[in-house]
């Protein structure tokens, strides 16, 4: 039993976090055209090169929440990866092809990857109507359908679902971050903010809701890693969890913010919206509440 | 990161169970806890058949009688404990407080006296800290011991003393110099219950049974040589106890809940099977017993390679205690009118759960310590 990264998984997340931090920081022009850095990411092994685990995969996840990176990251490794046969994952993996993934009738970043794996498990060009959401960076496009090519894989709801968690863990973190830093600098009747309990069992709050979300995560991601037979509900958990702790950190944190956090001008807004669309996208958590149910108790029977 | 149990890991799995299998008594399954432990001697014969056994002081070194093993078979001693509903080794505070204290400050002589009887259940020992005018805030203690000669002479009065009406000893934090300054006046002392001057008042609860105690002393003489650490420093040593309380309490507490959240599942089976709703919380209450179970691990990772427990670990007791507040309220809404007619399962454990944020370390207090400790926000006190 040992529930702790290595060394090299240690060494991994600070590099992630160092690339992040210096080409997305929090002062960017946010309202602007995005650079994904998308042959950065190849060249770095990121987008399958490497051949991380998916814990280390999760890592990334993880950070790509934090920082608010706003490429197809989590459609093409998150999503479509698995469907792939090995001539596509090299493509995908040199930064040659993007690709998306349909879930639920809707597909991420439609207009900006070139191929999707559509709810059939066949690779379609990404054609048709884009629609936007609530985060700017993510939009969600209806797929103009041919018949499409069949692809190998298969669908890993475990693993998307999972990605989205670790995201969510990370936007949750950052909000977080935002709040204690906030708290310890503003002075109100000539005290930080953070003296005062109202302020302070807020953030507490939400420290203990992130730590809870990222041990599922976790868990969710060395499950599907390891094709453990505890994949899918482990999953279902850490999206349920982790997409409610992302909202409510954002929530609290634009609370202890006051005026300035309900400002355009301030970075707040972004990750909340990062946290709606994880939370919106794919099985809400009461769905994916009713998946566990399932799992424990059977399915329903009528009363 | 492997959570697979290790070969060693898996052995002592399968052996305990077994054990337990072999053990337990049938009409002790289904432990509900609290008073329960004190209404015969089986606590002791359990504990020690638990002990003789193997499974006291797991973690203990080995030249104090302890088995030396690595934490993470406390961990699955708790989880097997769990499975097997089972009753736990009574000697709670002198296995997880008193014994550690012991081997961090006490003296060889300390060493000797106690240590080998705490696994065994010869004795029972219970913790004298709060105060009524000092209950979260452990410094103001105003139990006095003051010198004379060989012995210091305790007067005052200790509260929610858990065991203490049936302890041998107490771990006591006194005030041995009411002019030194906050932290620097305190001194931690042995005290044998059974001396004269000690009275024990047990205090009934909420549940109508009585599990913690009031204790007053009264010109109460204890030996110099029952001083652990020095004069006035009874705060540093007081801070060993309750580091070690929340090293391994993590894994005690998800027990109780992994035995709650069995039930739970049980009772929603037999009575909301077709209540969406209530098959969405019986869900997030397993979910959130998962969170709880992972985050012990990752805080026990954390204390394997430092020797320090994680901060993980001050958010478990928080949402443990929270958690089995919403959990028994749930159970004991699922059997409807029945609810308060029931076995006493539900409501007993309803009522037993509104202590959980009160007692080790309030709810208030542990989100002080958070956005303090674990934060970095300005002290609000």
């Amino acid at each position: 039993m040992d529930f702790a990264f290595s060394d090299v998984q240690r060494q991994l997340q600070r590099e992630v976090r160092g690339f992040l931090a210096a080409n997305y920081p929090l002062d960017r022009d946010w309202d602007g055209p995005q650079n994904d850095r998308w042959d950065e990411l190849a060249e770095l092994g990121w987008l399958g090169g490497a051949e991380l685990s998916f814990v280390e995969e999760a890592i990334l996840f993880e950070e790509t929440g934090y920082a608010l990176y706003p490429g197809p990251f989590l459609a093409t490794v998150g999503f479509a990866l698995p469907a792939l046969g090995p001539d596509e994952r090299e493509a995908a993996a040199a930064g040659e092809v993007r690709w998306s993934a349909e879930v639920k009738g809707l597909v991420p970043w439609l207009g900006s990857v070139d191929m999707v794996v559509d709810s059939d498990g066949n690779a379609q060009l990404a054609r048709g109507e884009e629609l936007p959401t609530v985060d700017p960076t993510r939009p969600l496009g209806r797929l103009e359908r041919s018949n499409g090519t069949p692809l190998p894989g298969a669908r890993d709801v475990p693993r998307a679902r999972t990605a989205m968690a670790a995201e969510a863990v990370g936007v949750a973190q950052r909000a977080l971050e935002l709040g204690i830093e906030y708290a310890k600098t503003r002075e109100q009747f000539g005290k930080k903010i953070g003296v005062y309990q109202a302020v302070s069992h807020q953030l507490a709050n939400t420290y203990t809701d992130v730590e809870l979300a990222r041990s599922l995560v976790y868990w969710a991601a060395w499950c599907v890693a390891e094709g453990d037979e505890q994949a899918a509900v482990a999953a279902a958990a850490a999206k349920a969890f982790a997409a409610e702790a992302a909202v409510a950190a954002c929530e609290r944190s634009i609370q202890v913010h006051g005026g300035i956090g309900f400002t355009w001008e301030h970075a707040l807004h972004r990750f909340y919206k990062r946290a709606l669309w994880l939370e919106g996208v794919g099985s809400r958590p009461p769905e994916l509440r009713a998946e566990v149910a399932d799992a424990l108790l059977g399915t329903a029977v009528a009363v | 990161m492997d959570l697979r149990d290790t070969a060693e890991e898996a052995a002592f799995r399968t052996e305990l169970r077994a054990w337990l299998d072999a053990n337990l008594p049938e009409e002790k399954r289904g432990w509900r806890g609290g008073g329960q432990r004190f209404e015969d001697d089986f606590g002791r014969t359990w504990s020690r058949r638990l002990h003789d056994a193997g499974y006291a002081g797991l973690t203990w070194p080995k030249e104090y009688g302890g088995a030396g093993a690595p934490y993470s078979f406390q961990a699955i001693f708790y989880e097997e404990l769990a499975r097997a509903q089972a009753p736990g080794h009574v000697g709670v505070i002198g296995l997880g407080m008193a014994g550690p204290t012991i081997i961090a400050h006490g003296t060889d002589e300390q060493k000797r006296s106690h240590l080998a009887r705490i696994l065994s259940a010869e004795e029972i020992w219970c913790q004298g800290f709060s105060e009524p005018d000092a209950g979260s805030d452990l410094a103001a203690a105003r139990t006095r011991a003051e010198r004379r000669g060989d012995v210091y002479v305790i007067n005052g009065q200790k509260v929610w003393s858990s065991f203490a009406h049936i302890a041998d000893f107490c771990i006591l934090v006194t005030l041995s110099d009411p002019d030194a300054p906050r932290y620097k006046g305190l001194t931690y002392l042995i005290v044998d219950m059974h001396s004269s001057g000690v009275e024990v008042r047990p205090l009934r609860q909420i549940t109508g049974e009585a599990e913690f105690n009031e204790i007053f002393f009264t010109d109460v003489e204890v030996p110099v040589s029952n001083r652990i650490g020095e004069e006035g420093e009874g705060w540093q040593v007081a801070m060993t106890t309750l580091l070690h309380e929340r090293a391994t309490l993590g894994f005690a507490l998800t027990a109780t809940l992994d035995v709650g959240v069995g039930r739970l599942l049980e009772t929603a089976r037999r009575h909301a099977n077709g209540d969406v709703g209530v098959r969405e919380r019986v869900a997030a209450e397993w979910i959130e017993l998962q969170a709880l179970r992972y985050t012990n691990y990752r805080s026990l990772g954390t204390y394997t390679r430092t020797g320090i427990p994680g901060p993980e670990g001050s958010a478990i007791k928080l949402r443990w205690s929270e958690q089995n507040q919403r959990l028994t309220k749930l159970g004991r809404e699922l059997l409807g009118p029945e609810g308060i007619l029931d076995d006493g399962w539900w409501h007993y454990q309803q009522l037993r759960s509104r202590g959980n944020t009160i007692e080790a370390g309030s709810s208030e207090i542990l989100r002080n310590i958070v956005a303090e400790r674990v934060l970095g926000l300005p002290r609000s006190r």
